[in-house]
């Protein structure tokens, strides 16, 4: 089955959507697990974004990078929920409102 | 009709997301993400990227999502935590992230007005992927697996401590 | 004659011994040493002397260059004419004696040795001074002086007043040293040599009598002279320098470093005849200070400050013989000078020694039957000083007058200073003598002086009543000045005044026909008298002149204000550190949300440009 001829603005367009909403969580929300799951949609936009162009040019480099920012994406939820289990030890909350002890 | 297919599919797909973001219970987040990346997967298929939407399923929806769904049940947030997640996302908050978004999101807009052209309609096959991965890009490669065992140990490292802690407190009692 | 080195290596091998064995040594050791090397020194300048008198024939000794730069190879060399001999002869001879004296003025002192290493070490800095063939060696020797004088003024050097008027020879002569630095520096680049004698030469091919580089080059040695032998406007240190012992005063301050000035003006003569204004300073230079020096002499009350100040004046009559171009006349005189004025100072220091190192001339009194030696030296000294008739000053100040009133214009002004000069002197020195050793006794001395303090007073008692007869060989340095018209009436008077000063101070302080008291004790009396206590109120003067806008300079550039930008900056750094940091919340979420500011910024002016 042949790819389809999408106009490439909408596309990009969702990705910029996908994006911002992914934003928009990483900002609003105080636990920790949303803001791990915030950065997942912002990496699946810009993944999203990746695959469009390189189906514009019928070309398999997007998909690759695709692939790196999937791999990315694994090792970041690996570590970052690793973390996730530090914190919930130390701070006994997941609120990062509380967990600032960086302060300068 | 079968851009009405990927239309759908995009709908589909924001809809997971905003839902996902905006619940109280983890759980159910979770759970509206991984329709949002399935949502993604068929855009990709549509688009001509049928590898691509392949992996997004198996990895993504697959392994990812389950990576955080065992990290949920081991925290066992409970009832009170989503009370306050609930109080949490009301009001006031969403004033100064809604608007940086929107405007970000503006910005996007303003940037593709001039994007005429549309996907090129042709099929890259897992074939031609495969070839070019190795080919080329095999550097990338060297450095993805480096990056996955870094992330390998790591998350060895953190969650190891925090499980021998625990059965020590817990042999003690 | 290949031993001339020897002269100045006696007492230079000697101060190194003594300095090597850090005062270790036995002091009979260290006398030995100190005196001994600067009498086989004064042998051989005997034994030169005697050569060159035979022969008259200048002698020029290269021991080795002693660098080479470019085209500028100053050598290690001597050059002996008659006026090397006359100044080798006084410092050696003079020297020696003054040596001799030390041993026993400086017995009973714990340094004796490191005394002796900077005295000999002067002696032979002083000797290379006068030695030198080029200007940069003469420059090395005069600073070496400098060093000894420094060294030796603040010898007793636990007392901070001390260390303070040696501090102050040090910097004052310095500022004239630096300008004779500048001087050697002018006459190189433009002349392309410092050897005395073809430095003359080229002087003499390329410059005209009058022109502007004879007479900034003068000048900038004058500068040095001026502070070497303090003279105007840089004689206040030599007051201050009797701080150190009194054989150091009379060797030192009086007999030969100060006096050096006076060698430099007569060894570069050649450049100052080509300089008619400066040497014309010179001389005014003289005269004002041998008159301002002569008052202040007056109103003192410490007998090494008197002296100190008669040296000053009788410096100032040498600057005036240079000045009027009676080089042979002033050289003369440096030589009856040292005569006299040693024996001045080694008779007061016998005072001083056996007084208990009492100064004050009104607490001392009646010693004319107590130490009749010192008595009769003193005596034959203020006589050779004031000019008495037939002493040795009276031949050689009588020459400067008689100079001076040869010279046409400003020359009876000159002779007439000079005249004052001469009564002020007659009225200062006797009033010395007279309130010293006559009227009644305040202490008994302690002790009486011994052979080796006895005998330089005689020798130097027999020098300064027969030094007038001396003929010096200066015949073939200095260029013949004429004839002296005879005029009998300027002789009388010349020979007249110090008897009139004389008068004076026997009807002022012996004879009490006039009560001093009574001139003192008048408002403008005691106003004058304190005016010249002070020295002219010359120091108070630079004081508030130089000293003190320096130190408040020190004090201010000490705070480092070139610091304060870089202060500054730090504090600004370190205020935007105390406000940044207010960002650093730790809070994640504002983290994001400053960074989604950030990226909605950028991406705005990356449209903006697009567009």
């Amino acid at each position: 089955m042949g790819g389809l001829q999408i106009p490439m603005e909408h596309v990009l367009t969702l990705a910029g959507l996908l994006f911002s909403c992914g934003l928009l969580g990483l900002m609003l929300r105080r636990n920790i697990i949303f803001m791990l799951m915030s950065l997942e949609v912002m990496l699946n936009a810009a993944a999203l974004a990746f695959v469009a162009a390189g189906a514009k040019w019928g070309q398999a480099d997007g998909q690759i990078i695709f692939l790196l920012i999937l791999s990315v994406a694994a090792a970041e939820v690996a570590v970052g929920l690793g973390l996730v289990l530090q914190i919930q030890r130390r701070f006994k909350t997941l609120d990062m409102d509380q967990a600032r002890r960086l302060r300068g | 009709m079968m851009e009405t297919l990927f239309y759908l599919a995009a709908v589909v797909a924001l809809a997971a997301t905003g839902l996902a973001l905006t619940r109280a219970n983890a759980a159910h987040a979770l759970i509206y993400l991984i329709v949002s990346l399935l949502a993604v997967a068929v855009t990709f298929f549509l688009m001509g990227a049928p590898f691509a939407a392949a992996l997004e399923i198996v990895i993504y929806a697959g392994a990812i999502m389950v990576l955080f769904v065992f990290v949920i049940m081991m925290l066992n947030v409970g009832e009170e935590g989503i009370t306050r997640e609930r109080e949490w996302l009301s009001g006031r908050n969403w004033i100064v992230p809604g608007l940086l978004a929107a405007l970000l999101l503006l910005e996007l807009v303003i940037a593709l007005r001039h994007a005429p052209t549309t996907t090129a309609g042709v099929d890259v096959t897992p074939k031609a992927v495969g070839l070019t991965l190795f080919g080329p890009y095999v550097l990338a490669v060297e450095i993805a697996s480096m990056l996955l065992l870094s992330g390998l140990v790591g998350a060895y490292h953190l969650g190891r401590r925090f499980i021998v802690r625990r059965e020590r407190r817990g042999g003690a009692s | 004659m290949a031993s001339i080195w020897l002269i100045p290596f006696f007492p230079l091998a000697s101060a190194v011994l003594l300095l090597l064995s850090t005062g270790r040594m036995p002091r009979q050791f260290a006398a030995l040493l100190g005196a001994g090397s600067v009498g086989l020194a004064a042998v051989c300048v005997a034994l030169l002397a005697r050569a060159f008198l035979a022969d008259q024939e200048v002698r020029e000794v290269t021991l080795w260059t002693w660098m080479t730069v470019g085209n500028f190879t100053p050598r290690i060399a001597f050059y002996i004419d008659g006026l090397t001999v006359v100044m080798m002869s006084v410092i050696t001879g003079v020297g020696f004696l003054i040596h001799l004296y030390s041993i026993e003025f400086m017995w009973e002192d714990e340094s004796i040795c490191r005394y002796f290493a900077y005295m000999n070490l002067f002696v032979a800095a002083m000797l290379l001074l006068v030695m030198a063939d080029n200007l940069l060696l003469l420059y090395l020797g005069w600073e070496g002086v400098g060093l000894c004088s420094y060294l030796l003024v603040g010898f007793w050097y636990r007392d901070p007043n001390n260390g303070k008027a040696a501090r102050k020879a040090f910097v004052v002569t310095r500022i004239g040293d630096t300008a004779m630095a500048l001087g050697l520096m002018l006459l190189f680049t433009e002349l392309g040599t410092l050897d005395i004698q073809p430095l003359l030469a080229a002087a003499n091919s390329q410059w005209q009598t009058g022109d502007t580089l004879p007479i900034l080059a003068t000048a900038l040695l004058l500068g040095g002279a001026v502070g070497k032998s303090a003279q105007l406007p840089l004689h206040t240190w030599l007051p201050d320098a009797m701080a150190g012992p009194t054989p150091v005063s009379a060797l030192i301050h009086a007999a030969t470093m100060v006096t050096a000035g006076v060698y430099l003006i007569a060894r570069t003569f050649g450049l100052f005849l080509l300089a008619p204004p400066t040497q014309e300073a010179v001389a005014w230079i003289g005269l004002l200070t041998l008159l301002l020096a002569a008052f202040a002499a007056l109103a003192q009350h410490d007998i090494k400050r008197i002296l100190a100040y008669s040296t000053i004046s009788q410096i100032g009559y040498m600057f005036l013989a240079l000045g009027v171009s009676a080089f042979a006349s002033g050289i003369f005189h440096l030589v009856t000078h040292a005569f006299f004025k040693a024996l001045l100072f080694l008779a007061a220091g016998t005072v001083i020694h056996c007084l208990h190192h009492e100064h004050n001339i009104f607490r001392m009194g009646g010693l004319r039957t107590r130490l009749p030696v010192v008595f009769w030296s003193f005596l034959i000294g203020s006589a050779a000083l004031a000019a008495l008739p037939f002493t040795s000053g009276f031949y050689s100040k009588d020459a400067i007058l008689l100079s001076a009133w040869e010279v046409p214009g400003i020359g009876p002004w000159l002779w007439a200073g000079g005249l004052l000069g001469a009564l002020l002197t007659g009225i200062y020195s006797f009033r010395l003598v007279f309130i010293v050793f006559f009227g009644e006794a305040h202490h008994e001395p302690e002790r009486q002086p011994g052979w080796k303090m006895a005998l330089p007073l005689v020798l130097l008692c027999a020098l300064a009543l027969a030094g007038g007869l001396l003929v010096l060989p200066l015949a073939g340095v200095f260029p013949h000045t004429g004839h002296h018209q005879p005029n009998h009436l300027v002789e009388y008077i010349s020979i007249g005044t110090p008897l009139l000063g004389l008068l004076i101070a026997y009807l002022l302080f012996l004879g009490r026909q006039v009560s001093i008291d009574t001139l003192v004790e008048s408002p403008g009396g005691s106003a004058l008298r304190d005016f010249w206590l002070g020295g002219w109120r010359i120091d108070p003067l630079y004081d508030a002149l130089w000293v003190r806008p320096y130190t408040a300079l020190a004090h201010w550039w000490r705070k480092e204000p070139l610091d304060g930008v870089y202060n500054g900056v730090v504090t600004v750094v370190q205020w935007a550190h105390h406000k940044l940091i207010a960002t650093q919340t730790g809070e994640l979420r504002w983290y994001a949300t400053t960074m989604v500011f950030g990226l909605v910024l950028l991406v705005a002016i990356m449209l903006r440009n697009a567009a």
